[in-house]
C-alpha cells in the first residue's frame, strides 16, 4: 500500500462520525467493516486491537474539531439547544471537514451550508428541558442564520487586516463625486432580521460569570433560553469592527449602513450618499447633518482607507 | 555542541510555549523567560489582537516558531498559501529555526488538525525529505522536525521510528526538535525502549528539545500536555542532554494551564541537567 493510498483510507476512518455513545461506528457509510479496515492498515498490539488504536485517532479528531466549532458558535448553540447544535455540527462537519491550515475558518462555510440545510434547524426538536420554550420552527432557522452570520463576521473582524486609516480632512479636500473610500478589511456590515448582537453579548456575559453550584447553571441557561424564545424580529444594521484590537457591534441606521455598504461596493462618496438616503424619510435639511455627524464618527473610528 | 546550523547557531535556554492565559502576566509584568515558543498557525493572520500581542512579545523576548499543520509526512502538495502566511511571519519574528512535526493530517485538501503517524517506509521517507527541503528553500530558515507521539504503528512500516526519523532528517539535511514525552508515550504505547531511540538520534542535529506532561489510561498513553514531566521523561532528557550537549529546551503546557510561574518553575527544572552537561563538557 502506497503512501496516498494509506493516508487516504486512515483519513477517511478518522472522519467518519463518532456513535451517539462516542465510540468509533463498526460499520463505514460505504458499508466496510472498520474492524476489517483496521486491521488490513493497523498493527494490534498486546492491549489493543487494530480497531481501538484506529479509534483514539477517530474519537481525537472528532472531540477536537466539535470543541473548536463549538467555542466559535457559542451563540447558536443556546438558539438550538445542546442536542440540535450537536446535530448540526456533526452534519455540517461530516459534509464540509476542515480545508485550512487553521481551525479558525472551520465554520467559513456555515452560512451557505445552512442555507441548503434549513431542514436542519426548522424540524422540531425534543426540548432538552421541560420548561424551556422555543421559538417557533419557522422563525428559528432565520433567528439561526442570523446568528452564525454574526459570530463568523466577528471571528473574522479579530484577525482581518487593518491599513492606514483616512482622516476628515481627507474627505473635506475631495471631490465627493470622484473619491472612493474603502473599508478597513476588518470591518464587517451585516442586515440582520433579529437583534441577535444583544443576545450573544448577554450570552458571552453568561458564560463569564461565575457558576457557583448546577442548579444555579441550570437557572442562568433557562434565563437564557426563554430570552432566545421571547426575541421578536427587528431589522438590526450592524457594523461588526475593532477599537484598540477588540471587537464590538456597533448599531447603524438603515441610512448608515446604506451609506457603508455602498462604498464598500466601490460607489463614489457622492453616490453612495445618494444610495443611503434613497426611500429614507429622513427630512431633506436634516440628512446632510446625519450623514455629516456619521462620517465625523467613522473617520474618528478609522473605519476608512483608501482603496 | 550548543549551537549549530539547524537552529541557526543559536545557544537559547530554557523556555515555555507562548499561552494565551499568560498574556497578561507575560506584557503586565515582564518575567525572566530565555525565549518563547509560538504556535505559527496562531499568527499566521492579517492583523489584530493577535500580531498586536506577537509584537509586544517580540519586543521584550526570543520567540522560535513551532508549527502544528505543515504535515511533511502528507502525500499530498504542499499548501502555497499556508507556506506564504508562515514565510511572512519568519520575516516579523526573525526567528532562528522553524519547527514542524514529523507527521501527516491532510488528505485531498482537507484537514484532520491532528499529527497522525508515519507509515516508516522508504517512499514515505522520499517524499518527507523532498517537502522539508522545499520548505528550507522556500522559507530560508533552517527546518527542524519533531517526532510525534502515536498511538498506532502500520503493517506497511519497513524499519523502526527512530530509523525512519534517521532517514528522513539524513535525506532533507534538517534539524531535529527531539520531544522526549512523545519518545517515552511512543514507547509506552508500542512496548520500546525509549533509550534505544534517545541513543539513536544522530545528536549533531538535534536543535531543540521538547519536555511535557501526559496522561496515563488503562491500555495507553495520551500525549495530553496538561500535567507536570514525569521522572522517566527527565531521565530520557537527561540522557539526550549527555549526548547533544546544552541543547534549547522548551516545556509544552497546553491544557488546564497553570500559572505563568507554575509552568515556568517546572520548565526551569531543565536548567540542572543544563548545568551538569555544561560541566561535564567543560572538564
Amino acid at each position: 500500500m502506497n503512501l496516498a493510498t494509506l493516508q487516504r483510507e486512515v483519513a477517511r476512518a478518522v472522519m467518519i462520525p463518532l456513535t451517539p455513545s462516542e465510540r468509533m461506528r463498526r460499520i463505514a457509510p460505504n458499508g466496510k467493516s472498520l474492524a476489517k479496515v483496521a486491521a488490513r492498515i493497523i498493527k494490534p498490539n498486546d492491549r489493543l486491537t487494530s480497531f481501538e488504536r484506529l479509534e483514539i485517532y477517530n474519537r481525537q479528531y472528532w472531540f477536537r474539531v466539535l470543541d473548536g466549532f463549538s467555542d466559535d458558535f457559542p451563540g447558536l448553540r443556546a438558539i438550538l439547544g445542546d442536542r440540535r447544535f450537536d446535530t448540526v455540527a456533526k452534519a455540517y462537519l461530516t459534509e464540509c471537514p476542515s480545508r485550512s491550515f487553521t481551525m479558525r475558518d472551520l465554520g467559513s462555510r456555515l452560512e451557505s451550508w445552512l442555507r441548503k440545510h434549513p431542514e436542519l434547524l426548522i424540524r422540531s426538536a425534543a426540548p432538552s428541558g421541560r420548561h424551556l420554550r422555543r421559538p417557533a420552527s419557522s422563525s428559528r432557522f432565520q433567528l439561526a442564520l442570523d446568528m452564525v452570520r454574526l459570530e463568523w463576521a466577528e471571528i473574522e473582524a479579530f484577525d482581518s487586516a487593518a491599513l492606514p486609516s483616512v482622516g476628515l480632512e481627507v474627505l473635506r479636500h475631495a471631490n465627493p463625486a470622484r473619491l472612493r473610500l474603502k473599508l478597513q478589511p476588518y470591518i464587517r456590515l451585516l442586515d440582520l432580521r433579529y437583534p441577535v448582537d444583544d443576545l450573544l453579548l448577554a450570552i458571552k456575559h453568561d458564560a463569564g460569570t461565575n457558576v457557583a453550584s448546577n442548579a444555579m447553571a441550570e437557572r442562568q441557561k433557562r434565563k437564557k433560553v426563554s430570552a432566545v424564545a421571547r426575541l421578536l424580529p427587528v431589522p438590526t444594521h450592524l457594523a461588526i469592527h475593532r477599537v484598540d484590537n477588540m471587537v464590538y457591534f456597533r448599531r447603524l441606521e438603515r441610512e448608515e449602513f446604506a451609506i457603508l455598504a455602498a462604498l464598500h461596493h466601490g460607489k463614489t462618496l457622492e453616490r453612495a450618499i445618494e444610495a443611503g438616503f434613497r426611500k429614507s424619510r429622513t427630512p431633506i435639511q436634516q440628512q446632510a447633518s446625519d450623514a455629516s455627524a456619521w462620517f465625523r464618527n467613522w473617520a474618528a473610528l478609522g473605519w476608512f482607507c483608501l482603496p | 555542541m550548543p549551537a549549530n546550523r539547524f537552529n541557526g547557531f543559536t545557544t537559547y535556554g530554557v523556555g515555555i510555549g507562548l499561552r494565551i492565559p499568560h498574556y497578561d502576566h507575560i506584557l503586565g509584568k515582564k518575567p525572566a523567560c530565555d525565549w518563547f515558543e509560538i504556535i505559527s498557525e496562531n499568527f499566521m493572520v492579517d492583523g489584530g489582537r493577535p500580531l498586536e500581542v506577537l509584537d509586544r512579545i517580540l519586543a521584550q523576548y526570543k520567540v522560535v516558531q513551532h508549527g502544528v499543520s505543515m504535515y511533511f509526512g502528507s502525500a499530498e502538495k504542499l499548501n502555497r498559501q499556508h507556506l506564504r502566511r508562515l514565510k511572512n511571519l519568519a520575516r516579523r519574528t526573525g526567528t532562528p529555526w522553524v519547527s514542524d512535526h514529523l507527521c501527516w493530517g491532510s488528505v485531498d485538501g482537507r484537514y484532520t488538525h491532528d499529527l497522525l503517524p508515519m507509515p516508516y517506509t522508504f517512499e514515505a521517507a522520499r517524499i518527507t525529505a523532498q517537502k522539508i527541503k522545499e520548505v528550507r528553500d522556500y522559507l530560508e530558515v533552517p527546518v527542524v522536525v519533531e517526532n510525534v507521539s502515536s498511538y498506532a504503528e502500520f503493517h506497511v512500516s519497513e524499519m523502526t521510528e527512530w530509523e525512519f526519523l534517521n532517514e528522513v532528517v539524513e535525506r532533507a539535511d534538517c534539524g531535529i526538535l527531539l520531544d522526549v514525552n512523545n519518545i517515552y508515550v511512543s514507547s509506552q504505547n508500542h512496548s520500546f525502549n525509549p533509550l534505544t531511540y534517545v541513543n539513536s538520534v544522530p545528536a549533531a542535529r538535534v536543535a531543540q528539545i521538547h519536555i511535557a506532561g501526559h496522561s496515563r489510561y488503562r491500555k495507553y498513553i495520551l500525549d495530553t500536555h496538561d500535567h507536570p514531566v514525569i521522572d522517566p521523561v527527565w531521565k530520557l532528557y537527561d540522557r539526550a542532554i549527555q549526548r547533544v550537549g546544552h541543547t534549547a529546551t522548551l516545556l509544552e503546557w497546553d491544557d488546564r494551564i497553570p500559572s505563568f510561574s507554575e509552568v515556568h518553575n517546572e520548565a526551569l527544572k531543565a536548567n540542572k541537567y543544563l548545568a551538569s552537561a555544561s560541566l561535564a563538557a567543560a572538564v
